[in-house]
């Protein structure tokens, strides 16, 4: 398509409403939804004044299903079907799920991702994350009187393809218009930096309810440089909670608690973790099902003793972050503390003491990742505003890679690679009138295939038979700017042409995500095509409005017939769009996209071209 | 019609072409092309126009790795004039310098069989200084002299300078964990 918008990159010359988006962070624990409202992000609350939405998802057995706070008081009543830290799960095979002994679900492995039993069904952690995401649209919906152009979901800096992929599906299943994956500490960065117009090196230290990030940013002139990222996508306050629990039960001497009473202790156990910031001591009282009543005192000391081994899992990563930067403590001017978990006094200590200064935690550290995604969405949907002149640029946070022979990994993009990014490589037969060819696509830092993450595997078929070593296959990887990886091969040397384009394999396609929406929405009784043409014609709406803008403003790019040609498009869209029929709208979209290409393409160059004119890049505004 | 990406990468950048770089300026011209090709930039606007900018961002990113990197940006001045290094094929260095070498690896094995962390990072360091001197000289070969043949002798030393560093690297993680 394209009309690039070029003089004022996403600012859209005419004028127009304001549309409507939202930034949610998906937490293991907690979710939020917020959004910018007269230039400032708040977050959204519930019809009772509530921020934070518990990640709790219960199914009841006549198909109805609870989410948050009404979910929350079930969780030891009806463990098996009341769902907590789902997001542990997402993209997750069964054997990589911790701390499956004490979790009361009834798990069925599937390929590529876990799935739960539940009384309501087989349900998968994207079916059990949509849910809590459908919740808070219909909050973001409510708040603000309108149906959403689209959101920004959160994710952990760390999590891989698979769970990333995961997440967006979930999203999609909620009926959300992903505008794109942002990375927890990237967005934290922006809120915090924004906030307080921060230029040069921080590190965001982001320990949530179940994962950990470290990010090392370069700030300079509203461009948020991610150098590296590292962590661990199973560590979070979660662990803690299950220390404090193994240490009541040796305490109190319990050896086979009911899964009932273990949700029961955990949540006691959280307790007692959170009483102990601000207290040094935590009494902990508890009856079991089988009427023993437990009375512990958990001390500060103890449980900085039974937890030591999780604060050093942290700075294991923190170095490597910060190596891959090129950098060393000394560099660093501030660290932004990020997660519900960095509450903990010893976590703050121990990152004081390993960066040698105090962190930074002015803003509310539940919060602030929202608020960040919601400046970003805000921009991304077309809000921009004159002061809104920020860009990201973040990075992937693992490596991704072939395997070659003998079960090895080739790397093929290295990890905190700048994205989007596109990389090509070559391959060749190695027998005589070999037709096809398999790929094995994996991600991770490991040098066997078998210690990384399994991907994709596909084949490239209908190669036309050479002798060994004649044909030249190229494998393509792209990461697109939400980190999501896509391959393509295509056989170069003869006419023929295979190529074939892989989405990693637990993803869902897009037909399945189009029917279990379908599903979900006629069992509320919406009606697909009204919303299949609404879409369209909001869609169509935009297109005109940015064709007729790039017109007025760079019109003389254009021969009068090519003039007429773009004219003639606008005018037959504009007919559709009066009608009913959706596909006749989306047809004319694509029609109008076509017959501007050339133009878009000539007003980029333009605009680039206007960047780099001139000596001065320097004040070049960005 | 498009930004012109079949230009060399330093006319990309409105650089001069040569080994020797003003990393500040590199860096401004590279966030500025960024702020208007940018994915986040289009996010608002129909998928085609998306795709096409995530290309050319893409390509934005590489030209930016590619001159960053002195190692990449060394052998990517050699093709442009012309001259590979032939690092795959042409593995012939001087006995001395492989000596070296495996003196290098023997101190990076002995310290890590130690578990000497200390030791990693002083290696680490003498290590940088050396790659740092091979650096002057691909400039001087590459900027002063044009003297290509030299360029490539001190690219492929530097090749197994970095690789060395991967090796200390790998060994510092490895006592970490």
């Amino acid at each position: 398509m394209a009309l690039l918008q070029i003089s004022e990159p996403g600012m859209s010359a005419a004028p127009h409403q304001h549309r409507l988006a939202v930034g949610i962070d998906l937490g293991t624990t907690n979710s939020i939804v917020a959004t910018v409202r007269n230039g400032i992000a708040v977050v959204l609350q519930d019809e009772v004044g509530r921020s934070l939405l518990p990640s709790i998802v219960r199914y009841k057995a006549d198909g109805c299903v609870d989410v948050g706070h009404a979910a929350q008081g079930a969780q030891s009543l009806d463990p098996r079907n009341t769902i907590v830290s789902a997001k542990r799960f997402m993209g997750r095979g069964l054997k990589d799920v911790s701390h499956i002994e004490s979790m009361p679900y009834d798990f069925l492995d599937a390929e590529g991702m876990v799935r739960l039993r539940t009384v309501a069904g087989v349900k998968s952690p994207v079916e059990i994350s949509a849910e809590i995401l459908k919740s808070l649209r219909i909050r973001a919906e409510a708040s603000l009187g309108g149906e959403l152009v689209g959101a920004v979901i959160t994710v952990p800096a760390y999590f891989d393809d698979a769970q990333r992929q995961a997440t967006k599906d979930a999203a999609r299943l909620a009926g959300l218009n992903v505008l794109r994956l942002l990375n927890e500490p990237t967005a934290a960065a922006i809120a915090y930096g924004l906030d307080n117009a921060s230029e040069g090196v921080y590190a965001v230290f982001d320990l949530g309810g179940g994962t950990f990030d470290i990010s090392i940013l370069k700030l300079s002139r509203g461009v948020f440089e991610v150098l590296a990222t590292n962590g661990d996508a199973s560590l979070g306050g979660d662990d803690f909670d299950q220390r404090v629990y193994c240490w009541i039960l040796d305490d109190a001497k319990i050896r086979f608690p009911s899964i009932e009473d273990t949700r029961y202790l955990l949540l006691k156990a959280r307790e007692a973790k959170e009483m102990l910031t601000g207290h040094d001591v935590a009494p902990i009282h508890a009856e079991l099902s089988g009427g023993e009543t437990i009375d512990l005192k958990l001390k500060i000391d103890t449980f900085a003793e039974i937890t030591k081994t999780l604060i050093s899992k942290t700075l294991g990563p923190t170095r490597k972050a910060l190596r891959d930067a090129g950098l060393t403590v000394n560099d660093v001017k501030g660290v932004v503390m990020v997660g519900g978990a960095t509450r903990m006094p010893q976590v703050q200590r121990a990152v004081a003491e390993y960066f040698r200064q105090e962190p930074l935690t002015n803003l509310d550290p539940e919060k602030v990742v929202a608020l960040g995604a919601a400046m970003q969405a805000n921009v991304l949907a077309g809000n921009r505003a004159g002061s809104d002149d920020w860009l990201l640029l973040d990075v992937i946070p693992l490596s991704l890679g072939m395997e070659t022979m003998g079960g090895l990994t080739e790397k093929v993009i290295p990890r905190n690679s700048t994205i989007p990014i596109a990389k090509a490589q070559d391959f060749t037969t190695y027998k005589d009138g070999q037709t096809a060819m398999s790929f094995h696509i994996v991600q991770g830092e490991r040098e066997l295939v078998a210690d990384c993450r399994s991907l994709a595997k596909f084949e490239l078929r209908g190669i036309p038979p050479m002798v060994a070593g004649a044909a030249r296959i190229r494998v393509t990887f792209q990461v697109d700017a939400d980190g999501l990886l896509s391959v393509s091969a295509r056989e170069m040397t003869s006419g023929v042409e295979a190529s074939i384009t892989v989405k990693p394999s637990y993803g869902l396609s897009d037909d399945e995500i189009a029917g279990m929406l379908k599903e979900s929405m006629e069992h509320v009784g919406d009606d697909v095509q009204a919303r299949n043409l609404r879409e369209q014609q909001v869609e169509a709406g935009r297109l005109i409005e940015a064709v007729e803008a790039a017109l007025a403003a760079d019109g003389r790019l254009l021969r009068p017939d090519e003039r007429a040609d773009i004219d003639e498009e606008i005018a037959s869209l504009r007919k559709r769009i009066a009608g009913t029929d959706h596909r006749a709208i989306k047809a004319g979209i694509d029609s109008l996209n076509a017959a501007t290409q050339d133009f878009a393409a000539r007003r980029m160059d333009q605009g680039v071209r206007r960047a780099l004119t001139g000596h001065k890049v320097i004040e070049l505004k960005l | 019609m498009i930004p012109d990406f079949s230009q060399d990468y330093f006319a990309l950048f409105a650089l001069p072409r040569a080994y020797r770089i003003d990393a500040a300026r590199l860096d401004q011209a590279y966030h500025a092309m960024q702020g208007k090709v940018h994915p986040d930039r289009h996010a608002h606007l129909p998928e085609t126009e998306r795709r096409l900018s995530m290309q050319w961002a893409a390509q934005v990113n590489e030209a930016y790795r590619t001159l960053k990197q002195p190692l990449l940006r060394a052998h990517y001045l050699l093709r442009l004039a012309g001259a590979e290094t032939d690092h795959e094929s042409n593995t012939a260095m001087t006995p001395a310098f492989l000596m070296e070498q495996m003196e290098w690896r023997e101190a990076v094995a002995e310290a890590r069989a130690a578990g000497d962390h200390h030791e990693l990072e002083k290696l680490m360091q003498r290590l940088e200084r050396h790659a740092g001197e091979i650096r002057g000289e691909i400039e001087q070969s590459l900027d002063a002299k044009k003297d290509y043949e030299a360029a490539a002798d001190a690219v492929r030393r530097l090749m197994f300078m970095e690789k060395l560093e991967h090796e200390i690297e790998d060994a510092l993680e490895a006592l970490e964990n």
